[in-house]
């Protein structure tokens, strides 16, 4: 077992140094009926090329991204990572390394949660963010206890355009709550999530882009739940759009939530993922995670270490701001290097090539007979309503080679309204051949 | 005794670091910012046309001040960052309760194939069969292992996997009209996010106390046991490295009184493949893929936190989850009948599956209780080697996967738990776990895992063996300056908590001197 380091010899010479007659002594305190008294139905150990074999079968049975056009979103976005990224993370100091307890030999990992948490805040324009989170749709969850904590207040109340399954992971966590309030799936950008705040809510919850695509006018939600004490809590879930559109910071969010795995992280069917949370200073003490801060060392050297742990649960127990321990670190340097790579020049360049080739993709699709585009405003994402069910649509499409994005049914399958609507996505990948092509096979299918 | 410093590896093998602070082959690095501009980027890409903008009038009107580098510059920042942190592939890492195994590269290899790093969560369930497949595998093992009826693969981490496990208890009571039950009884020796889970679903925390043995008597839970309590959240083995010998008893008395037997799994490295949690009477428990199963741990994640479910739990499992139906395999995303709903965007940590599975795979069922067995063999050859020069505190029991000592054997000398480990570092190993758990004093909490070799944990003893001594000698500031040959040496945690600074801020543009 290429794993393991003991040779037969060394471990009777550990066991006669421990004094145990056998390995099966040292597990003494375990009641006799319940070890080993098994066979385990498992395979047994196998060589390198095996494993590698199995797992290449099962990899062959998935259609990946690069095998054809791809405009699949909703939440996860298929974008180039450099190189260099991907190199970098797999570097034994960065992989292997844990929890950045003792400072004095983590400071590579503190240092660059410094800058991780710094290039959040700014492109976020809040005062800070802390070392990560899971993902958005967690951190949007750990968004809405914040905000009760801060406020004192029960009411939360969700935009009809927050990501669906962000909804249904704030549900979760507050079970059973009087106090939730989830708006109707908003699909043509509508919304009436201002009228909903009164003296008695903690925050309002906008997405945007929302979930179909649409640009919310943050400026007005941040007024209005201003006036009446809650506050505002900003989801975004495609954080190249940050390059381009203008920071929830700057239009007055009190939290902001963001999934970033766009920026140096692959798709990987959902996880792990990197959840962004940011907000002002007034409220760090009550923000979930881990902060990484800056002091110096006994010769006054400036280093970094986590900092605030009075918030966490290995200090404060049943006390604590959440129960979180690990974030998404190796994720969130990902992230740093990809952003660190792009640098505010490359940033906004990237964001927008993502919005050149949406317009491109939403121009192609509106001049398709029978397809309308619900979308006056977007990003790198849009809606469209078809004149038969989205579900069936995309299967054929996907017989034709084409992932030509996510039926909302599959989100809202209760919602009749939304049967026959696709969101779409296109980044920096999509190309006016996949855009061709996707044209092609939507326009013949829905003839 | 003295230690033989002739010859000690500098490179490669036990020793992390080569370089005191400062030297030249360790120099300091500035920040990103401090490097970096608006201007410099180390990518490529096209000036994009866009005739007609769809932003709305919602476009940045500000610059973000966001430091780019060039590929070389970002290469050269992010290798000498990386030189500054001890990691496993440099060295021992003997933290109690992490379980710091080695982390094959296969599983690197494996998980970026673009048939699963490339594939979308959301693309049609027919394009993605060998995800689920793999998912199924990799369930189909943990269940076979632990011996359980369910497992929710969704959760993002160990605590995530705590949070899942007692939100299906509540949804289970809930759903059995048994929602008065709002105590949950935590022991003292616990983790600390145990009773900060009970606490997040608003359960009342009632502390169970150890017995001198360190263990949980059945007795003590009995007592706590009322028709309130909901569930007791047990370690097993607990953070002392014992295993529970009451722990089938214990459960019994649980469920005797209508309640749910949580275990914390996070020390299941220890009895994989030899001990079935679901023989031992538990309902739940969450399996840390990032320490049993050898996923990275990234310098602080992302983890990976199953939970296993009894007969009892498993229709509350979360959405998705993978059914066969028909000869095909499909994901059910939606709550159906008695499911708690969804606690992930996604389908959970899938790239963790996979370096799993390439684990378990690798090991196979025979590897595995062998590596439980190598883990149990390595802590306690350690106790029996530090024995004499140490204190331990709950007597001469056979350890598990960890062995702790208490700070007697410093008494009197001016050296504390913290100084010791921190003098541990100046020698090449990565600090034990310190101060925890809270019921010894000056707690010190080591677990090698079944990686290091039987030279490795040699060396090891010998250097603790040899601080002992030194400790003992009164040769005190050894201890109390260090480190002195780490990156750093100790960092004023005070001032960092007392006066904030969490991002970098440009610094103030120099007023002119005045004339």
């Amino acid at each position: 077992m290429r794993y393991l380091p003991h040779s037969d010899a060394e471990r009777a010479e550990m066991l006669g140094v421990i004094g145990a007659s056998s390995i099966e002594a040292l597990f003494s305190a375990v009641p006799a009926k319940a070890l080993k008294t098994f066979d385990l139905n498992l395979p047994q150990h196998s060589p390198e090329y095996l494993v590698e074999a199995h797992m290449k079968a099962l990899a062959g049975k998935n259609r990946a991204g690069s095998d054809g056009p791809f405009f699949v979103g909703a939440g996860a976005y298929r974008h180039h990572v450099p190189a260099t990224v991907d190199h970098l993370i797999q570097r034994s100091e960065w992989l292997t390394a844990y929890t950045p307890y003792q400072p004095e030999i983590s400071q590579g990992t503190l240092q660059m949660l410094f800058e991780f948490q710094t290039q959040v805040a700014k492109i976020t324009s809040m005062d800070v963010a802390n070392a990560s989170l899971y993902d958005g749709s967690t951190g949007t969850a750990e968004a809405v206890l914040m905000a009760r904590r801060l406020t004192r207040r029960n009411k939360i109340v969700l935009s009809g355009g927050l990501h669906p399954h962000y909804r249904d992971v704030v549900r979760s966590y507050l079970k059973d709550d009087a106090d939730l309030e989830c708006l109707s799936a908003s699909p043509e950008g509508q919304g009436d999530i201002l009228d909903h705040i009164d003296e008695t809510t903690a925050a309002i919850v906008i997405q945007t882009p929302d979930f179909y695509g649409h640009l919310r006018n943050l400026k007005t939600a941040a007024d209005a739940a201003h006036a009446k004490g809650a506050l505002l809590i900003v989801v975004v879930t495609e954080i190249v759009s940050l390059g381009l559109l203008e920071s929830p910071g700057a239009y007055g969010a009190d939290i902001v939530v963001a999934e970033g795995q766009s920026i140096g992280n692959a798709l990987n069917f959902g996880g792990p993922y990197l959840g962004l949370m940011a907000t002002r200073k007034e409220f760090i003490r009550q923000m979930p995670g881990r902060l990484c801060g800056e002091t110096v060392d006994a010769d006054g050297q400036r280093g970094f270490v986590l900092t605030l742990s009075t918030r966490e649960q290995h200090i404060r127990r049943e006390k604590a701001t959440s129960n979180i321990c690990t974030n998404s670190g190796l994720c969130a340097l990902a992230f740093s290097i990809h952003m660190g790579l792009l640098g505010e020049a490359g940033f906004t360049k990237l964001a927008r090539l993502n919005h050149a080739r949406a317009c491109a993709l939403a121009d192609a699709l509106a001049g398709i007979p029978g397809v309308e585009l619900l979308n006056k405003t977007f990003f790198n994402e849009m809606t469209i309503r078809v004149a038969v069910p989205a579900a069936p649509l995309v299967e054929a499409l996907a017989a034709r080679g084409i992932l030509a994005g996510v039926p909302v049914s599959r989100l809202e399958p209760e919602n009749p309204n939304v049967a026959n609507l696709l969101v779409l996505a296109a980044t920096e990948l999509t190309t006016d051949e996949d855009i061709a092509a996707l044209v092609a096979a939507l326009t013949e299918e829905l003839a | 005794m003295s230690m033989n410093t002739q010859g000690r590896p500098t490179g490669t093998g036990t020793s992390g670091f080569a370089s005191t602070s400062g030297s030249s082959m360790l120099p300091n690095e500035p920040l990103l910012f401090e490097i970096g501009d608006t201007e410099h980027s180390g990518v490529d890409l096209p000036d994009a046309e866009i005739s007609t903008s769809r932003l709305g009038g919602f476009e940045r009107k500000s610059a973000l001040d966001l430091a780019g580098l060039t590929e070389p510059e970002a290469m050269r920042h992010y290798v000498r960052l990386s030189r500054l942190n001890h990691s496993i592939d440099s060295g021992m890492y003997p933290l109690g309760s992490c379980t710091m195994k080695h982390n094959p590269r296969l599983n690197e290899k494996i998980a970026r194939l673009p048939g699963f790093a490339d594939i979308h969560p959301l693309q049609p369930v027919s394009t993605v069969q060998g995800a689920l497949e793999l998912m199924n595998q990799l369930a189909n093992w943990l269940m076979t292992l632990t011996n359980t009826a369910a497992v929710a693969l969704t959760p993002k981490a160990g605590a995530h996997g705590e949070l899942l496990g007692m939100m299906a208890i509540k949804a289970a009571q809930d759903a059995a009209g048994q929602s008065h039950r709002r105590i949950v009884l935590v022991p003292e020796s616990a983790h600390g996010t145990n009773p900060a889970t009970a606490a997040f679903l608003g359960y009342t925390v009632k502390p169970i106390p150890a017995r001198d043995d360190g263990t949980v008597d059945v007795q003590a839970v009995k007592d706590a046991l009322s028709p309130d309590v909901a569930a007791i959240m047990l370690t097993n083995p607990n953070t002392c490295g014992l295993f529970e010998p009451q722990v089938i008893e214990i459960a019994q008395a649980v469920h005797d009184a209508g309640a749910f037997f949580y275990c914390d799994g996070a020390n299941f490295n220890a009895i994989m493949g030899v001990v079935r949690p679901g023989d031992l009477g538990i309902d739940a428990m969450h399996i840390n893929l990032h320490k049993t199963f050898s996923t990275p741990h990234g310098g602080g994640g992302p983890g990976a936190g199953p939970v296993v479910l009894s007969a009892a739990l498993a229709p509350f499992a979360p959405v998705p989850f993978v059914r066969q139906h028909a000869g095909v395999l499909e994901l059910v995303e939606h709550a159906e009948g008695d499911s708690l709903g969804r606690i992930t965007a996604f389908q959970g940590q899938m790239g963790m599956y996979v370096r799993a599975l390439t684990y378990m795979l690798s090991h196979g069922g025979d590897g595995l209780a062998q590596a439980a067995q190598d883990a149990v063999l390595n802590a306690n050859y350690i106790k029996a080697r530090l024995a004499h020069a140490f204190s331990v505190p709950f007597g001469d029991y056979p350890t598990m996967h960890e062995a702790l000592f208490d700070d007697t054997f410093l008494a009197g000398t001016g050296v504390t738990t913290l100084d010791f480990s921190k003098a541990l570092i100046d020698e090449g190993f990565h600090p034990m776990t310190m101060y925890f758990p809270l019921v010894v004093h000056g707690a010190m909490l080591i677990e090698p895992t079944e990686s290091e070799s039987k030279q490795t944990l040699d060396r090891f003893c010998e250097v603790m063996e040899e601080l002992a001594a030194d400790a003992k000698a009164g040769n005190t500031e050894r201890f109390t300056a260090a480190p002195m040959k780490a990156p750093r040496r100790r960092l004023d945690e005070t001032r960092a908590a007392r006066s904030p600074i969490l991002r970098w801020e440009r610094p103030e543009e120099l007023p002119q001197a005045a004339e």
